[in-house]
Order: C-alpha cells, then structure tokens, then sequence
C-alpha cells in the first residue's frame, strides 16, 4: 500500500474534473485520478452542442435560457442554480475558444449556433439557435481542449486508477472528507492519497441499463462510493432517455440532428410529433419526445417487422449539410446500420442517457450529508453530481454546460478551501475496507457470474423503470435487484492476478450499479406523480402539492447488519418562476 | 411535407431492420500475453456463434464474459470516439467498436493482437506513454501573445476549414503503432503527434507555429516519415495523415501556414 498527499484530489478526467483541474492546479498541489486515460472519458461522445446565450445569430438572453432549463426540468430545477448556469454560459463558452476549442463560425467569424430541444425565444415561443457547437463533435472537441489545456497547465494524472472508497471522518460530530484510496489497474496496488479537498466529477450510471448511450464504464462508482459511506443521493429516480439511439444499440444521434431540421416518423410516414407539440414539435424536451415514441410503438405505428422502432428521417436534408453538420452521425448509420441516411431513413429508439439525479451539492460545489449540511472538504460537479440545474429532465446542451461551469465552480473552491484549512487525519487502516473488498472478490469460490447478473439487472431496468413506469414495475425492479444483490454476494471472477485485472473491475462496477439500481427504483416508488423523465402510468399528472421537492436517500445499516434505504425529502428552491403546465 | 423514402425501402434498410437472428461460427486467434503467468506470448484460439453484424469487441466480450475472464483488453465508449481498442485485426490497425465481423471474413480464423511498437503489458493492452509523451512535446494547445479579447477571437469559415480534419483525431494510437518508422525508432514522434502539431500550426488563431515547427524539424520529427500511408489507412477517424504530414513538411520548407 502506498501513501500520497496532494491539497486536491480529483476523481475523474472528463470534462467536470478537467476544468475543474485546470483551475485548481493554478491554486494548490492537485492530483487527477481516472479510471480511464482522460481523453477516453465519455464527455467525448457527446455530439450536438453547448447552450449559451451569445446572441450571435438571433436576439436571445440568459434570462431565456434560465427559464427553458427550469421548464425543461419540469420546475424540479433549484431556481438559483439554473440562474448561475444560463448567466454563466456565456463565459464558459468564451473561455474555451480562448483555450483553443474550434467552434463553428458563423460568416462573420463568431461563434455559429444551432437549435436544439427546448430552447426557446421569450419562454416558449420558437425554437432559438443557442446551442454553440463544433460539427456533431462537440463534446470531443471539449474533452480535447480541456486535456490540451491540463497539458499546458501540468496537471498531475494518475491514469488508469480506480478510487473505491471515500474516506469519510467524524470529528465532533461532523463528517469531513480524509481523501480516498484507490486499485492501480497496471499493479493491482492499494493507494490512499490524503488530501484536504477531493471533487468527485467520475460521471454517470448508464450502464444499468441495456439500451443505453453510455460507455461500458459508466458505473457510478462515485456516486457508490459516497453512498456507501453513509451520504446521501439525490432525485436517483430521475433517468433520461434521449430520444434517438439507434435501435436495439443505443449509440447517440444528436438532437442537433433534429435542429439541422430532421423529423422523426412513424411507419406511415406521419411527422408524429405535431400531435404532441405543436410548437416545438421534433425539438420538443427530451422526455416529452421519448414518451410520444413509445406512444407511437404501444399504438401500433411503430417501423419494421416488429414495430418496435421509429425513424429519424434526414433524406430531405442536402447532403453537404448533413456532411458539414452531422458528420459522424450519419457515419454511424452507415457503420453499425449499412445504411446511407442520404436516402435512407435510420431506425431509431430512445436510449438511457443521462441521470439528473447523484451527489447533492451547493452551487459552490460543496457536497451535502443532509438537506443543508456541507461536508467540508467534499466536492461534486458534472453527472455524478445533482446541484440541481437539470431538475426532472435535463434540456440537450446544458450537460456540456453544467460540467463547464460547476466544474470551473468546484475546481476554485476546492482549491481555495485547501488554502486555509489543514489535512484532516487519516482513519486507522484507512485501505482496510478496500483490500477486504478486493480479497473477497479475488478469492471468492462462489457460482455467480457478473455477466449473468450485470445481463438480468439491465433488462429487469429496462423492462420496468425506463420511460414508462407504474407501482407493478417498479416493485418488480426493487424485488430482483434485491435478489440480484444477494446473489452478488455469491459472484466468483476467473482473472485472480494483479496485473490489469478487468475481471475484477467489472465485477466491482457491478457492485455499484447494484446498489445504484435499488437507490433509483426505491426511489422511483414513493414518487408518486409523472413529472420530467419520472413517468407512472399509474400517476400520470404532476403533483405539486405532494412532491414538488427533491428526493434524498440515505443507506442505513441496522443493528442486525442488514441495509435498507431510508427515503427524506428536500424543498426546491424556487426564485422567480412559479410552476406552470409545462406545454411544447 | 412528401414522405417518398417510406413507401418504398432499399434493400440496405430492409437488411438493417430484418429481426431474423442469424449466427455464424467464428473463430477467433488472440495473442495472449501475461507475464504474472508466463514471459512467452502465444496464439489461443476461442469459438463464438456470433451473428456477424457484430462489432469484433462484442466477440471479445463474449469470450472474456462466457468463456475466459482473463482476456484482457482496454474498452470504453463501443462507437470509435474513447480511442480506447485499437488493436491489429487481422493484421490492419482498427477499433474493435468500429469493425464489424462480417467486414473481415469470418470464413477463416480472424486474427487479433496488441497495435505495434509499443510495449504489451498484458494481452491486448500496451504502453501507451510514450504515445502520449510524443503528443505532449509538440506543445498541443494554443498559444497566443497579447491580451486576450473580451469576445471570441473572430476566424472565418474558410480558416476553421482549413485544419478541420486533424482536429478529429481521438489519440488511439492506430496510425502511429501503424508506421513501420515507429516500429523501428521509438524515438520517432509518430504520425498522431504530427497530426496534433498540424491542428495548430494551421489554426489561424495560433502564434506558437513557428516554435513546433522547430521541434517538427528534429531528427525524430517529420523528415522521418517516408510516405508510406499506413497511417492514413489506419486512420478509423478517416484523417487524411499523411497529407496532413506533407503539410507540416512544407510549412518547414516555405515556413508559410
């Protein structure tokens, strides 16, 4: 076991704990730790755009784009938090094209926007162009200028190191962060680093479900960590589906796709999404989008011999738009589909996207114990986090957002908390819990295969808490995740060495999407109301009175050992914007 | 709105959307390699019935999830944009997300090793720092002199076009471990590095042009390169590389970019 100590401690080299480590290694002594190498990071997958209201193309303000986030959001948006984000837009975007990043142009040179899901000119009117954006690349080109950016700025990596425990401390009553420990892939060497602050920015939780957009490494692994050493998450049960993935894969099509003016149709050819937004239409919010899908497929208008997609049509659009605006999309098509979306349709379906729930924090980046308490030295910014910007349904084009601003928020206060504050003492045997953990796993002799129960928990998720949920799923879910977790107890891996030991990985990835599953679906139980990407056929309308507030769930462990969830809630903060019904 | 292309589908659509499960026998030739167990690699073969419309990593999957977990192999987004799984495939640098089984006749036993010319840790999985130690010393970011705008600085249409095709490069390796140079001098900064130089030697924005083409100009730099367009064949991002070379060869001779 080894022993480091830097002032800040990054876990996760997207783009959340870039930014923020461009920021903090100006600041103080940081070390960025990533499972991955940084420029792998899912952040480069994302396709359409970044929101900000520049103005550039058409009139447009802040103000406008703060509204849209917190309708998107379906009013479960922290008002004061969606404010800071839309008012902050505007130079997280300059700030990269200083970085280097290379935008679209517009013919004057200025940065180039596009249209996208939700946003819209003075609340709701049209469609607005907002979303600033490099080709259908954009979140490639973010990851790259922000890994460019850690280059010039020296930032500290250690590639390839997986953090799986948060080192939480007890000091008069109140829980402070210690640092974290972490496996060393190469090695399978145990490492502890101390530190005075640690950002958590180490992305979602996707790969609970089979149909998904996410990376296969997409495992929730802060946001276990965190839980299981007694902190809370918040609005798990809030999941997005974005609408187009392409069927049965769930790779990206960007909504840019459809705000270069592609139209979804079912298989009569009919523009269905005149039927369930007559104003925003195709570029309706995300949710609103999935749900009309998969009314279409229920209905019977779904395309192909089974019924069980519909089509994302560009055919009208010219082929050099298509070759300048959505190059890799359409490659796509051709690569994993065989088809030429110049002529062809491409089948798609919705795919698990993006959790709007995680780590609660402030708009500083401070993580929460309870509704209101810091845990001082802890941070959170990007998906793992929920400040919350993204409220029940997060609007395309505010995730790269969210990472650029709360990542540079979290990156400045961590670095300037370590600047008066000492470390905080190391708990005895601080590597104990994961060497048990790792020993366990590498001398099991139990019959359980991860493959086998990573398989059965993603189609239980998908079968019943995707887009549509009631009571009966729901509890199915809780029932066989319960099962699937005992089972994991059982779980044996085949790879017993210490060198790059993915077998282990996988099978300790599995043990946070376990306990993730069971957070989200036990949470998904007790909402009973329909609001963003939550839907319950069984309680279709919002209910305001009732649950206008964010889910917080706490892991307990009784006297007999054994867990449970404990469900508490917490009010949002409402500023300037009264709930209305939300109408594309 | 007209809606021609529905009422009658192309073949490729109707293939596309064809349900009917169908799969083939496969065989699968890795070159293994762990030295926890032994100093030497050698060649294993493993079965799959896979329907070939499969990506090559999926077949890896399986073989790693059914039927040995110690097949080790880096993965990470499954659609060629992490630039994790570059791996030599039937003797061709490619992504494993990105090459379909069908694409590579599944007929004969399909071959697969770690990309060439840096060092196999384990299985598939190489050294990857001197790859990016290479990228880090051609300086890949902007630099600039004076005081920064208030705005955006202003480029045109035509000047963001024209280094638009080396800003897609993902880091994974495929063309650098392709270029028989490398395999030969590790020393060489290898085709990516270049690549990453000439994103912004040709961005109108930048004033350090002048300072990378001095470290281009080494003995290790682009005058090593012999033109051998394996690095463009390998490319999965379609990267015209060794153009993009050429390029950087003669803003050394014209110093004009």
């Amino acid at each position: 076991m080894k022993i480091h100590k830097y002032d800040t401690v990054i876990v996760g080299a997207g783009g959340a704990g870039m930014r923020a480590a461009i920021e903090s290694t100006k600041r103080s002594r940081t070390a960025v730790l990533t499972k991955l190498y940084p420029t792998r990071s899912h952040t480069g997958a994302a396709q359409g755009g970044m929101a900000a209201a520049l103005a550039n193309v058409e009139e447009d303000n802040w103000e406008w784009h703060t509204f849209d986030t917190i309708k998107g959001g379906d009013y479960l948006v922290d008002q004061d938090a969606a404010e800071i984000l839309a008012k902050e837009a505007i130079d997280a975007v300059l700030d990269l094209e200083k970085m280097g990043l290379p935008f679209g142009r517009t013919p004057k040179g200025e940065i180039d926007q596009r249209r996208f899901g939700g946003h819209s000119r003075n609340h709701g009117e049209a469609p607005v162009r907002r979303a600033c954006y490099s080709g259908d690349r954009t979140g490639h080109m973010i990851l790259q200028t922000l890994y460019q950016n850690c280059v010039k700025e020296g930032v500290e990596f250690f590639n390839e190191f997986y953090v799986l425990d948060q080192l939480v401390v007890e000091e008069d009553g109140v829980k402070k962060s210690a640092g974290v420990v972490a496996y060393e892939l190469a090695t399978g060497e145990i490492h502890v680093f101390q530190a005075k602050s640690v950002i958590y920015a180490s992305g979602g939780t996707g790969k609970f479900f089979k149909v998904t957009s996410n990376a296969h490494t997409l495992t929730g692994d802060g946001q276990a960590a965190c839980y299981r050493r007694g902190l809370p998450l918040e609005d798990m049960e809030f999941f997005q589906f974005h609408p187009t993935g392409i069927w049965r894969m769930g790779i990206l099509l960007t909504e840019g796709a459809r705000g270069e003016g592609g139209i979804l149709r079912n298989k009569d050819g009919e523009r269905f999404m005149e039927k369930y937004a007559p104003v925003m239409k195709d570029l309706a919010s995300r949710d609103v989008v999935s749900r009309s899908i998969y009314t279409e497929i229920r209905e019977g208008r779904g395309c192909g011999p089974e019924g069980d997609h519909v089509y994302l049509d560009l055919t009208h659009l010219p082929p050099e738009q298509l070759d300048a605006k959505l190059p890799d999309i359409t490659e796509f098509a051709r690569t994993y589909l065989g088809i030429e979306p110049y002529t062809d349709p491409i089948p798609i379906q919705p795919t698990a996207h993006y959790a709007m729930g995680g780590i609660p924090t402030n708009v500083e980046g401070e993580v929460l114990s309870d509704n209101t308490t810091v845990v001082p030295g802890l941070y959170a910014a990007g998906e793992v986090a929920c400040v919350s910007v993204h409220g029940a349904n997060r609007l395309g084009t505010n995730s790269l957002l969210d990472i650029n601003v709360f990542g540079r928020r979290a990156g400045i206060a961590a670095a300037e908390y370590c600047a008066d504050h000492d470390f905080v003492e190391l708990p005895e045997d601080p590597a104990q819990q994961v060497i048990d953990q790792v020993e366990r796993l590498r001398n099991s002799t139990g019959t359980e295969r991860v493959t086998e129960l990573r398989k059965e928990l993603q189609e239980c998720m998908d079968a019943n808490v995707m887009v549509f949920r009631t009571e009966q799923t729901i509890k199915t879910a809780v029932e066989k995740i319960g099962e699937l977790r005992e089972r994991y107890l059982n779980v044996s891996i085949q790879d017993k060495g210490k060198r790059f030991n993915t077998d282990l990985l996988e099978a300790i990835e599995l043990g946070n999407l376990l306990d993730l599953a069971e957070v989200m679906a036990v949470s998904a139980l007790a909402r009973k109301e329909s609001r963003g990407g939550h839907y319950r056929e069984d309680f279709p309308n919002r209910d305001d009175v009732n649950f206008m507030r964010h889910t917080m769930a706490y892991r307990e462990v009784g006297a007999d050992g054994k867990e449970s969830i404990r469900l508490d809630y917490k009010p949002v903060v409402q500023t300037r914007y009264q709930p209305m019904e939300r109408k594309y | 709105m007209s809606t021609p292309t529905l009422d009658k589908h192309s073949a490729a659509l109707d293939a596309a959307e064809n349900t009917a499960s169908h799969t083939i026998k496969v065989t699968f030739r890795i070159r293994r390699f762990n030295p926890e167990v032994s100093e030497e690699a050698s060649w294993q073969d493993f079965e799959l019935d896979i329907d070939p419309k499969e990506r090559v990593l999926d077949a890896l999957h399986k073989i790693k999830w059914d039927q040995d977990g110690t097949l080790t192999f880096r993965r990470s987004c499954a659609h060629g944009i992490c630039g994790s799984d570059a791996m030599r495939i039937n003797g061709k640098n490619r992504l494993a997300c990105k090459t379909l089984i069908k694409d590579i006749n599944p007929q004969k036993p399909i071959t697969i090793e770690a990309i060439k010319g840096l060092t196999v840790l384990k299985d598939l999985v190489v050294d990857m720092e001197p790859f990016f130690q290479a990228y880090r010393d051609v300086m890949p970011f902007l630099i600039t002199k004076g005081n920064e705008p208030t705005r955006e600085r202003l480029q045109s249409p035509e000047d963001r076009e024209r280094f638009d095709d080396t800003t897609k490069c993902i880091l994974c390796a495929a063309c650098t471990s392709s270029c028989p140079v490398f395999w030969n001098d590790g020393q060489y900064f290898g085709p990516a590095a270049i690549v990453n130089a000439h994103r912004f030697i040709f961005d109108s924005r930048d004033e350090g042009g002048e300072q990378r083409l001095e470290i281009l100009n080494d003995k290790d730099g682009v005058w090593r390169c012999r033109t051998t367009f394996n690095c463009t064949d390998a490319c999965p991002r379609g990267i015209e590389v060794t153009k993009a070379i050429q390029e950087v060869k003669r803003a050394l001779i014209t110093r004009r970019f």
